[in-house]
């Protein structure tokens, strides 16, 4: 069998070509060498009133494995870009940086369509590329450009696209709207769920427990999703919450607690969450157990409330990037100069966002105005005092 | 040896100590004076224990110990909620929310619970040793949810008291006598100014009486008023009316925003005929719009101008058009060149 490749180089998209014969063969290598698909042992999860949970076992695709790998790639490198424009002061306000966590958005992914829905709070960069941003999109709206995907007006909290519902910074307020597009779902009866994610600081916010209690009551396609970081900006879980059993918190809500840096892990949990709300049993609530290699913000060096031998500690033991290349490379699903061109590819494409980013103009100042309310004809605006207006258009 | 122990004590007390502070400086030692001298205070919010993301309560929990500085998770409702039922049976009870812009789960709570206690119970109950403290206004880069000014809400509320300080000194004062009033007090500390405002403020506890506006700076051509940050920014707008165009402003802090000081701003309106508003909240049902109501009706035949506003846009706090976004200088400056020559 010949493998087509198209020429930009795009490895992602392979058609099988056995009857078109050898005129279409364009590749240079053959990658009959490589083990095509391979099943890994996964850790257990931790039920909450459920008898059974997702699989032991994960079986993952080269396709699938190369996809994961440089969308995890992608997202780091990402982040480490927004770092250092950030430190240039060409990304300034808040920018809150999701480098360690990869697993959790591009497992989630794996478990859900596209079609699905997802709001998550402030540390939205991963699930804006994930919900099929760009990298060019999400730079331009750090640095407050027009080709930003929020067209520069969001910033790093607020970035949204079809079915992602962003980027939200008051912290707990995002899941409520999480259920009100759950319900949309079951209503429009389109088979399709909502993924809301928070973290285990905003675990502790009331409008949760309001949450929790009318999606059971109303049994909605909601998977609640807890990102377990350990830290809510400085403080431990220890020492903010009663129970730090994040996946028992929903009470009569089922729960399992999953290992967040493993993608397979977080890909199987989502696909048995996915299949529970599908089924019409109303929600589930995940925990991820994940890490952050940077502080809570650019403004927290990280370091005061943990020491750096933990960071090192997950860095060098579970680092979600290590852990699916270790696995491939083992099982002979890659080779290693296939992930350093990809590795390169993903720098690339993160230089040139970043050039875009930083040469792309601001937005217009009519900009300031527009979008406020809906409107057919644009309105006036009243400015600093009551006879200055601007002019605002939808 | 009498007159020796009198002069030493005369001198102690010109030369008592007035170190330079900052604003978060000054609001630790309003903090540090309470709870040496009120057993019953305590101080709680979020991060409040190693010392807040604004420094504001650094060491006072190693002073005064973790039973009266304590963290909350993170649940604003809950945080105000709970310092009404601590106010209501005794504690003087000081809650920290981390942003203005996140007060607003907490909004029930003031307006329904803390605002009406005494009213409802007959005088029975109240939370007056409730007293809440939030960072509040611009910063340069704070965006949509850590630069509200959200005044204009709680002043729609009668029962709570708010206040904003302008600098240190007024911070500390005005702060501990919030502590000290017998009203649910919601005290706004302008972030900006928590590192660049230095001045040398008293060690010891004073405090500066609510609901007392202060002439800043006499004039008589055009009355300025406003709180906060802005109060700097219409300072210099005053120099530059008095060096450009040869008018005399008179400013007013108004420090209390409810219940406000109509005597002093409208005394003054009386004197210059004239008045300009300005804050960074949206125009639109802003605190200037009360002022402005209240003048125009006591002050009607006194006026040369109609009163002008100064305010942020009517759209949220942008993020990358707030230099544009904010009343600056030369808007507030074109303003009185208006209100001149009208």
């Amino acid at each position: 069998h010949t493998f087509d490749f198209q020429s930009d180089g795009n490895i992602l998209d392979m058609s099988f070509s056995a009857n078109e014969g050898a005129s279409l063969v364009v590749a240079s290598r053959s990658y009959a060498d490589f083990t095509p698909e391979a099943t890994f042992d996964i850790k257990k999860v931790d039920l909450h009133r459920l008898e059974e949970g997702p699989p032991l076992t994960s079986t993952l695709t080269r396709e699938e494995g190369l996809k994961y790998y440089r969308t995890m790639q992608t997202i780091r490198r990402m982040e480490l870009k927004a770092d250092q424009l950030y430190k240039q002061k060409i990304i300034r306000g808040f920018c809150h940086l999701y480098d360690g966590q990869e697993a959790c958005a591009v497992g989630i992914e794996g478990g859900i369509t596209l079609s699905d829905h997802l709001i998550t709070a402030y540390r939205a960069h991963g699930y804006t590329l994930t919900r099929g941003g760009t990298v060019r999109e999400i730079m331009a709206e750090l640095t407050g450009r027009r080709g930003g995907i929020a067209k520069g007006k969001g910033g790093s909290m607020h970035m949204y696209t079809k079915n992602f519902y962003g980027g939200n910074g008051i912290v707990g307020a995002q899941v409520p709207l999480g259920a009100g597009v759950a319900l949309a779902c079951k209503y429009l009866g389109n088979d399709q769920l909502c993924v809301s994610l928070y973290g285990d600081g905003a675990a502790n916010q009331g409008q949760i427990f309001e949450t929790y209690n009318m999606s059971s009551l109303w049994k909605l396609p909601i998977i609640f999703i807890c990102e377990n970081n350990q830290y809510a900006m400085g403080t431990s879980v220890e020492r903010s919450a009663a129970s730090t059993e994040y996946y028992k918190r929903g009470d009569y809500i089922p729960g399992i607690r999953v290992d967040g840096m493993d993608v397979l892990c977080v890909r199987e949990a989502t696909k048995f969450a996915a299949a529970h709300c599908r089924s019409g049993k109303g929600p589930i609530l995940m925990e991820l157990q994940t890490y952050r290699y940077h502080g809570h913000s650019m403004s927290d060096p990280g370091v005061s409330y943990r020491t750096r031998e933990e960071i090192q500690e997950v860095r060098s033991k579970s680092d979600p990037i290590s852990m699916l290349k270790d696995r491939m490379l083992s099982n002979n699903m890659a080779s290693i100069e296939e992930l350093k061109e990809i590795d390169i590819a993903v720098r690339k494409e993160i230089e040139d966002a970043a050039q875009f980013a930083t040469t792309d103009p601001e937005p217009p100042l009519d900009d300031l105005c527009s979008h406020i309310f809906a409107n057919d004809q644009p309105f006036e605006v009243r400015g600093a005092t009551p006879w200055t207006k601007l002019t605002s258009t939808s | 040896m009498l007159k020796c122990d009198m002069v030493t004590r005369m001198c102690a007390k010109y030369f008592a100590v007035h170190p330079d502070m900052n604003l978060f400086q000054s609001v630790t030692s309003a903090l540090d004076n309470t709870l040496a001298s009120d057993p019953t205070a305590v101080i709680f919010g979020e991060d409040v224990a190693f010392g807040g993301v604004f420094r504001c309560t650094v060491g006072l929990r190693d002073k005064y110990g973790k039973d009266r500085v304590f963290n909350t998770p993170l649940c604003e409702q809950g945080i105000v909620g709970f310092g009404i039922g601590a106010a209501v049976a005794g504690a003087t009870a000081i809650a920290e929310i981390q942003f203005a812009d996140y007060i607003y789960p907490a909004f029930d709570q003031i307006v329904n619970e803390a605002a009406k206690y005494r009213y409802r119970s007959g005088n029975l109950f109240d939370c007056g040793n409730l007293t809440i403290r939030a960072p509040w206004g611009c910063v340069g880069h704070g965006s949509l949810y850590h630069s509200q000014s959200p005044e204009a809400f709680f002043a729609h509320c009668p029962g709570i008291k708010v206040v904003i300080p302008r600098g240190p000194v007024q911070c500390k004062g005005l702060l501990l006598s919030c502590i000290a009033d017998q009203n649910p007090c919601i005290f706004f500390e302008p972030k900006i100014l928590y590192r660049a405002a230095v001045e040398q403020v008293p060690t010891e506890a004073y405090t500066i009486p609510l609901s007392q506006a202060e002439v800043i700076q006499e004039g008589s051509d055009v009355t300025l008023v406003a709180w906060g940050t802005q109060i700097h920014v219409l300072r210099e707008v005053a120099n530059m009316a008095q060096e450009k165009l040869g008018v005399s402003c008179e400013l007013i802090d108004l420090q209390t925003i409810l219940p406000w000081d109509t005597e002093t701003v409208c005394k003054s309106v009386a004197k210059t005929g004239r008045l300009l508003i300005s804050h960074e909240a949206p125009i639109t049902g802003g605190f200037a719009a009360e002022i402005s109501s209240t003048v125009q009706e006591q002050c009607f035949l006194n006026l040369e101008a109609p009163i002008a506003r100064v305010c942020g846009y009517d759209t949220p706090f942008p993020h990358i058009f707030e230099p544009f976004y904010i009343p600056d200088k030369w808007k507030c400056f074109d303003a009185i060149k208006k209100l001149i020559s009208y």
